[in-house]
């Protein structure tokens, strides 16, 4: 093993040609190249990269079972702690991650763990599903709100434990964030999420969907009325946030959450379907995050030109730096050091440009990150159509202003304890409706995480 | 899928729908909406609840044939099924959670426009229903347009009509029919106006002189319905609200109704675009542009 050899570059659709469609912009390796890019893999004897994953994958021993060509092997190993392979290959932030630390990333390129990772995910995909072997349902229920990462993996979990799991969804598609945030071109939903979801169910998992807890059902009612032993919420952070500056609701200026809703959720983009977007023909989009990235990305393919504005600089963007990469060869422009203080708008409402200022970087504040700083008289306009504002997001209030007794912190997030336990007995929550918008593989991580203190809490309560 | 139960037309162009949708009929009150996809490809539309029963898992809903939407929900016949069918949605009406005391006494005038008239009869009904007897005006353009009335008269005290050209009742606007009771001495502790957005602010601009408190239930614009998108923001006293989550009954005399009926019209072009689309393909006619080369 250890070849000495370069990382093995993946083959991408080109730039021109993506930049007008959905399809997915990374094609991924095929098997020998991911056979030669797991030989690079140093096997490491104390593994940073399995230290650095939020779930503790047992990278170099999937790789390495890869690399001898043990395909089931290695689907095996990743299985052991994360239930989306498929998904966290193509949207876990490895260079911060895995990768980040790979020791080979200290002189040169790192192992491309994320892409073997996908690798894997997909060519288990791609195999004909076992038999489901279920275990004998032990005669325990448990209710998951929410059928994103978080509720997807703790259902799956718990189900292959035995209990009789159920998910309620509030929108009409599974799959939360993986479907109506996460862009076609970055994560195809036919055939990756829709067939991850496919497993989940080949679990034992019944999906429920159109029930928004907290309006249609509550926490309540489903452990009094519908007889379900614990609740696990999952519900994300889906609450968008607007900057508060002048112009805001002029008509064109959108959330990133309904521009990408809109687009991957309802396909505005394919005229076969109903629902509309509003593109224009210069769109700005304020943010540096992930959803950032999608929002411009997106608006780049429905063939605006498109910007993003960002107060601190490059080096800060929190996007995973491939999505900042893959942006820019779609033709993105990058204002740095920008923030608006106002949407300008015509006489009759529409938005006809943003009024920024230019920032400079101050102190480090308690994130580490310098904190951007105005600079005096440095006042200059964008030209813009379409205004998206892409600043985050924090969860819905509805669970907690209708569940009694469960705690939230001033963010508005559900208080619980690491292994996902409320302050409400019988009530587990994790994911981004815990710790604000996070990642896919937290989520996952704090979805499995709950499975096992919920499977203790049943035990515990019914214990004879 | 969510069957339709019952369908009829009330006037040209809106229809009444009974659906079965067991969960939502249970935990329906007046003043929420739901939201409804006709198929896999339909737009997520939001309606205000026109009547509800639990027991027999039935809602109402009433829709206006306007756009490619809503006319594809009102396509539908009974024995097909919509997609989708998601709520109770929003907060119920303000007096839903009065105690028995405080309704005791408390004088109601409704006033229903149109298609809106639908989502004032449950409220209406529901105050009939714990003692409370209210008024109502309905408008309409005239009698043929003219929805609700019957049923209304079965719950409410008074019931007025007016209509644009005399057809039916009194001949004008809403509000001058408003205005006529008040002058005949009729005096009201709260006005609750439901219809077209124009209809609203000239209710809310009219009672404003009486220093009569007004509520309205706006129809925004909304994706999910549920908080996640913004594309319902309506400013209510200077202060940004989701009208899904936050509403859909507002203040009316804190609404910004102008700022609302322009983000009402923020996809405009693009819904007369498929319309055009949808009638041409309806005609059959096959867009042959580019093809012949």
């Amino acid at each position: 093993m250890a070849n000495r050899i370069p990382r093995v570059p993946v083959r991408e659709q080109d730039p021109a040609r993506r930049a007008t469609n959905f399809e997915e912009v990374c094609y991924g390796y095929n098997l020998d190249e991911a056979t030669l890019e797991a030989s690079r893999c140093l096997n490491c004897k104390n593994p940073r990269c399995v230290a650095a994953c939020p779930v503790g994958v047992r990278i170099p021993e999937f790789i390495d079972a890869l690399h001898r060509g043990d395909l089931p092997a290695a689907a095996a190993v990743i299985a052991r702690d994360s239930s989306l392979p498929s998904i966290c290959g193509r949207v876990c932030p490895q260079e911060t991650q895995c990768e980040g630390s790979c020791v080979l990333g200290i002189k040169g390129e790192p192992v491309a763990i994320g892409k073997l990772e996908r690798f894997v995910g997909d060519w288990k995909l791609a195999q004909k599903p076992a038999a489901a072997d279920l275990p004998p349902r032990n005669g325990r229920r448990v209710a998951v709100v929410g059928s994103g990462p978080a509720g997807l993996a703790c259902a799956s979990d718990l189900a292959k434990m035995g209990y009789e799991v159920k998910i309620f969804e509030a929108l009409h598609k599974v799959g939360g964030v993986l479907v109506y945030g996460i862009p076609e071109f970055r994560l195809p939903k036919e055939t990756i999420v829709a067939r991850e979801i496919d497993e989940v169910r080949r679990s034992g998992v019944e999906i429920e969907t159109d029930v928004i807890v907290g309006r249609t059902l509550t926490v309540d009612s489903l452990l009094d009325e519908e007889g379900y032993d614990a609740v696990f919420i999952g519900s994300g952070a889906g609450l968008p946030r607007f900057m508060g500056i002048p112009g805001e609701n002029l008509n064109g200026v959108v959330s990133a959450n309904e521009f990408l809703t809109r687009a991957n959720l309802m396909r505005a983009y394919d005229e076969e379907y109903d629902t509309p977007i509003y593109v224009g023909k210069r769109v700005v989009v304020v943010g540096g995050g992930n959803v950032a990235m999608d929002a411009v990305r997106t608006a780049r393919r429905l063939g605006a030109e498109a910007t993003i504005v960002y107060r601190r600089s490059e080096k800060e963007l929190p996007a995973r730096a491939e999505e900042v990469h893959h942006a820019k060869e779609e033709g993105i422009r990058f204002r740095m050091l920008t923030n608006p203080v106002e949407i300008l708008g015509t006489d009759d409402g529409w938005v006809r440009g943003m009024r920024c200022v230019e920032m400079e970087l101050g102190e480090p504040d308690q994130s580490g990150r310098r904190s951007p700083v105005e600079k005096p008289g440095s006042e200059f306009d964008i030209e813009c159509d379409v205004a998206i504002m892409a600043l985050g997001t924090s969860p819905n209030p509805l669970l907690a202003a209708t569940t009694p007794g469960l705690a939230t912190d001033r963010r508005g997030c559900i208080t619980a304890d690491a292994a996902g336990a409320t302050a409400r007995e019988g009530v587990f929550a994790g994911g981004d409706a815990v710790t604000g918008a996070a990642t896919v593989i937290l989520a996952m991580g704090a979805g499995r995480t709950a499975a096992k203190a919920i499977d203790e809490y049943i035990r515990g309560k019914f214990a004879k | 899928m969510y069957p339709i139960l019952e369908k009829r037309c009330l006037a040209e162009g809106i229809w009444l729908m009974k659906i079965l949708a067991p969960r939502v009929a249970a935990s329906a009150l007046p003043g929420q909406f739901v939201i409804v996809r006709a198929d896999e490809r339909g737009e997520r539309i939001p309606l205000t609840v026109a009547d509800f029963d639990a027991k027999a898992g039935s809602v109402t809903i009433v829709t206006q044939a306007i756009g490619v939407s809503t006319r594809k929900i009102c396509a539908l016949e009974v024995g097909e099924a919509l997609a989708d069918f998601a709520g109770p949605l929003g907060h119920p009406s303000e007096f839903v959670r009065l105690s028995p005391e405080e309704l005791r006494g408390r004088r109601y005038i409704f006033i229903g426009g149109g298609v809106g008239t639908a989502p004032v009869y449950p409220q209406v009904k529901w105050l009939h229903e714990h003692g409370i007897e209210v008024d109502v005006i309905i408008g309409a353009k005239n009698k043929e347009m003219l929805i609700y009335a019957e049923e209304m008269r079965a719950v409410a005290k008074n019931l007025y009509i007016a209509t644009d050209d005399g057809s039916e009742g009194f001949k004008g606007l809403v509000t001058q029919l408003l205005e006529k009771l008040i002058a005949e001495g009729r005096r009201y502790d709260e006005c609750i106006a439901i219809g077209p957005m124009i209809m609203m602010k000239f209710v809310a601009l009219t009672t404003k002189k009486y220093d009569l408190k007004t509520t309205v239930s706006l129809n925004a614009l909304m994706v999910d319905g549920t908080g996640m998108c913004g594309a319902c923001r309506v400013s209510v006293g200077g202060r940004t609200r989701f009208t899904c989550v936050d509403g859909p009954e507002f203040d009316a005399h804190e609404v910004d109704f102008d700022e609302a009926m322009r983000r009402q019209g923020m996809y405009r072009s693009q819904e007369q675009r498929a319309a055009a689309i949808a009638a041409e393909r309806a005609a059959g006619h096959q867009c042959r542009i580019g093809l012949d080369k």
